[in-house]
């Protein structure tokens, strides 16, 4: 099986220019007959949603939540970036795209980022005309402020909800076009397969998570906008929801799943307290700005009160390793440098397992006022998670994770390799290669949902006329067989150990081997105790009610059977991929100092794994990366 | 840490409810509330009884899906969303009262989930503001300034969680409304439809079975993210004016 990204002809920054003045359109009338599924409601989901509706197709879409506005992009906290360059600061869409391609540690496809670059700017404009109150100068024009990985400031924010305002953007639009009757939104709607018809994706399997009915849905093209798989660790940044089912169905259904090791640790979260905890709460990287991290040099100093610990006593690691980036170095060499100290003994906190992100230079500099208006949100949660003032003393933070850079493999029209499956937003693999610039994950959403999609489907959708397919076609009773007779399986284990319990432990196992660092041989381990897990999962999972009407329980199982199957994937992927690269650290590849060593001479591919059959070993399909512009060079934030 | 919970079981939205008394052992001071339910949840589950149903998600107080009614407050005590409460904030040995969301247009529909699909369809009367992807002009084109952008963006940050509606005597949700007409009112781009929007979302509120507001402020004293309740006084401007302009006939 060979892999064909269907880049366009032509110097870099004219592909998206050619593609879009030759690309395949569908007129109005015709798209009215078109019905198209949508899963997610973030900000791909939604985007795409109201544009496609906008522009004349009938939608449905659907989510797992009670209302679309509460997709878990509404969580993102600092920004959107874009190559405005209204700083001034020299900023244009080269540099944009480079500092991604250079951020993603030269493992994205150099075409995509290009067009993501290029779109950024359309994005700021659609966005302040829906309404997104960004933060704004005194003479009234927008605000940036500047993130990890760029020496530019490029990022638009909303005070510390900036994926809140977007998402309520999308949200909006979708509204409007749900009023219009041109979507039909379903929600507390979960996706539990993909259907498959000659090859063609036409349709999806749903549970309706109140009554607890499974009833399958017919369409011309499938969206999947279903996020990342963050939750696989169980302890994240993600909502409780997240989760990797939607993919892993279509996963499983022939989709290549692309790069699944690529995850990103987030360095400033709050640290863990406990074993009880649910989830890990981030504080944004928008804070590095202004936030100086450091440990103490000794390990004896770890006890002491921060304000006793003396100037010269401190070790600002980010600003001592990288000088130029300092602490705005990109989320991975942040993690990674964290995890380092800690290692070494000189953590801070409960367990030794924290950093101190520090104000005090700041508030002097600017004053109080000005870090409150600046991060007022973020002191105040931190507050109320802690109990301690960050005004008065420094933060503690540790990585958490955070965010996937892989996802289902997908083509520059965004379609995976079944036809009519098209993928959005963090559940494709394609704009951050190996690690995720902060601000950039509304980016892709956004540009996915809004400008490349309802650009690119017309691809497909001109070669689909007259090949409607409704949902008496044999496939679609076959999957929601299926789903029916999983679902009742669950039920049936009457085992008597709880849904929590086996995911504690997968995420336990997740962390330790396929975390922020890496090796052969703890890869190999996991490899060893998932299948075991799973089996235990399988027969002696215990779940109480029953399968009709809401039981959550029951939900985060279905979630939890596909996490202990992804989970070996991600396995997999890692110790297939003999180098270390952005998120993706294998502590027998680095450089003297400590840093990733990538193999471009052998590992410059995406890695795309074919789903052979359960406990079958999945085939690796191997995406070259070409790079035509941009030539590989050693990433350095010194 | 332990406590006494009397919780809301309902089998379903036609079923009746009652009161169930739990108790909550070994709980940590640092865990949230949902996370002590959590706890229970557990406990429960492994005597063989369903456990307590009650919805969450992002769990950090920006989504707006937690939804408890705790000792007859919405979100319980201090301003915040339930999955921002600790339990630092009770005594050891407390009573603690469980009950979702109480308001006619909410409707329970298991133990302590409620549905509020009202407050989507309140959005889609007239929550947006009528612009096609691809059609804007360049953002810094209309500039806007810092203080209107601030107040547009404190009523932008409501959650939709619905505590407004259920802490109100009167089941009004006139705090979620006027959040929304008050960010695309204030803003040079919302502007053209001001009007329009405000009568639409309105009206859906009644069609919906809200009460109007009696300025008793509960909605201001429990919104986890501060919406002021001047926001209403300012919509209940805008709906005199603009039901004024459609009653003499001016074109809308």
């Amino acid at each position: 099986m060979t892999l064909d990204a269907n880049i366009p002809a032509g110097p870099l920054d004219k592909k998206w220019t050619s593609f879009k003045n030759t690309a395949k359109l569908v007129n109005p009338a015709n798209k009215r007959k078109f019905d198209i599924i949508i899963v997610g409601s973030g900000l791909a989901g939604a985007a795409s949603a109201a544009t496609l509706a906008e522009q004349g197709y009938k939608v449905k879409c659907f989510c797992y939540q009670d209302s679309p506005r509460r997709a878990h992009s509404i969580a993102a906290q600092g920004g959107i970036n874009a190559a405005k360059n209204y700083q001034n600061d020299g900023d244009s869409v080269y540099r944009l795209f480079y500092d991604t391609i250079k951020g993603g540690d030269f493992r994205a496809r150099e075409a995509n980022v290009h067009r993501l670059a290029e779109i950024s700017n359309q994005i700021i404009d659609q966005c302040v005309a829906q309404g997104v109150p960004f933060a704004r100068e005194y003479g009234g024009l927008l605000d940036n402020r500047s993130f990890g990985g760029a020496q530019v400031s490029r990022t638009f924010y909303a005070r510390g909800q900036t994926g809140q305002q977007l998402l309520l953007g999308t949200y909006s639009a979708l509204s409007h076009q749900i009023a219009l009757g041109n979507v039909e939104m379903f929600s507390k709607a979960e996706m539990m397969d993909l259907v498959v018809v000659d090859g063609h994706a036409k349709g999806i399997v749903v549970r309706d998570m109140t009554t607890g009915e499974i009833t399958s849905h017919a369409g011309d093209a499938v969206l999947l906008c279903t996020g990342g798989y963050g939750n696989v660790f169980y302890l994240s940044t993600n909502a409780r929801g997240c989760n990797v089912t939607a993919t892993y169905r279509a996963y499983k259904r022939g989709a290549l799943f692309a790069n699944p090791c690529y995850t990103q640790i987030h360095p400033t979260c709050i640290p863990v307290s406990g074993e009880y905890q649910s989830k890990l709460t981030l504080m944004s990287e928008s804070l590095r700005n202004d936030g100086r991290v450091w440990v103490p040099k000794r390990k004896e100093d770890c006890a002491k009160e921060p304000k006793d610990i003396p100037e010269d006593a401190r070790d600002y690691y980010l600003e001592r390793k990288y000088p130029s980036y300092g602490n705005l170095a990109p989320r991975d060499i942040s993690s990674r440098s964290a995890k380092e100290v800690c290692d070494d003994g000189r953590g801070v906190g409960p367990g030794g397992l924290g950093v101190y992100l520090d104000f005090a230079d700041a508030i002097k500099r600017l004053g109080k006022h000005v870090i409150e208006e600046r991060y007022g949100n973020l002191f105040e949660m931190y507050h109320n998670i802690t109990g301690e003032d960050a005004y008065e003393r420094p933060m503690r933070i540790y990585p958490a994770v955070h965010y996937t850079m892989g996802g289902l493999w997908v083509d520059y029209n965004l379609m995976s390799n079944i036809p009519g499956l098209h993928v959005l937003g963090e559940a494709n693999f394609s704009d951050h290669g190996a690690n995720r610039l902060g601000a950039s994950a509304l980016m892709q959403g956004l540009a996915d949902g809004y400008f490349v999609l309802p650009n690119t489907l017309g691809t497909y959708m001109a070669s689909q006329f007259g090949k409607k397919v409704d949902a008496s076609a044999p496939a679609f009773k076959e999957a929601v067989d299926s789903v029916k007779a999983r679902v009742q399986k669950l039920i049936s284990i009457k085992g008597t150990r709880s849904v929590d319990s086996f995911h504690r432990e997968l995420g336990k196992i997740m962390w330790d081997k396929c975390g922020m660092a890496r090796d052969k041989k703890g890869l190999e381990e996991a490899l060893r105790k998932i299948p075991k897990l799973r089996e235990e999962f399988w027969t002696n999972l215990k779940l109480l009610g029953s399968a009709d009407g809401i039981n959550m329980e029951l939900e985060r199982a279905g979630r939890v059977a596909d996490f202990l199957e992804f989970g070996e994937l991600m396995c997999l992927d890692a110790l297939n991929r003999n180098e270390s690269c952005g998120g993706h650290f294998r502590t027998e590849y680095q450089t003297p100092e400590g840093e990733a060593l990538r193999d471009d001479e052998n590992f410059d591919y995406v890695a795309a794994w074919k789903y052979e059959g359960d406990n079958t070993a999945p085939t690796l399909v191997k995406e070259p990366l070409v790079y035509e512009e941009v030539k590989l060079a050693t990433r350095s934030y010194k | 840490m332990k406590f006494y919970l009397e919780v809301w079981r309902q089998k379903g939205p036609e079923s009746g409810g009652k009161l169930e008394h739990y108790e909550a052992n070994n709980i940590p001071a640092e865990a949230s509330f949902l996370e002590m339910l959590d706890i229970v949840n557990e406990d429960l589950t492994a005597k063989g009884i369903e456990p307590i149903q009650f919805d969450s998600d992002c769990r950090e107080g920006i989504c707006g899906n937690c939804s408890l009614t705790i000792n007859g407050v919405p979100h319980g005590p201090g301003r915040g969303t339930t999955c921002q409460l600790y339990m630092r904030k009770f005594r050891d040995g407390q009573i603690i009262t469980i009950e979702p969301f109480r308001a006619d247009s909410f409707p329970v529909e298991r133990d302590l989930v409620v549905n509020r699909e009202a407050y989507d369809r309140i959005m889609q009367a007239g929550g947006f503001i009528s612009e096609r992807a691809g059609s804007a002009p360049d953002a810094n084109s209309v500039p806007i300034p810092k203080v209107v952008a601030d107040v547009a963006m404190d009523a932008a940050a409501c959650i939709g969680c619905g505590a407004c509606a259920a802490a109100c005597p009167n089941g009004s949700a006139m705090l979620f409304v006027s959040a929304k007409v008050t960010h695309l009112g204030l803003l040079p781009q919302g502007k053209p439809e001001n009007d329009r929007r405000v009568l639409s979302m309105v009206r859906q509120m009644d069609k919906e079975g809200f009460g109007n507001c009696s300025n008793y402020y509960a909605c201001e004293a429990v919104c986890p993210a501060g919406i002021p309740a001047s926001f209403i006084a300012g919509m209940n401007r805008a709906y005199s004016f603009a039901s004024i302009k459609e009653s003499v006939g001016i074109p809308l």
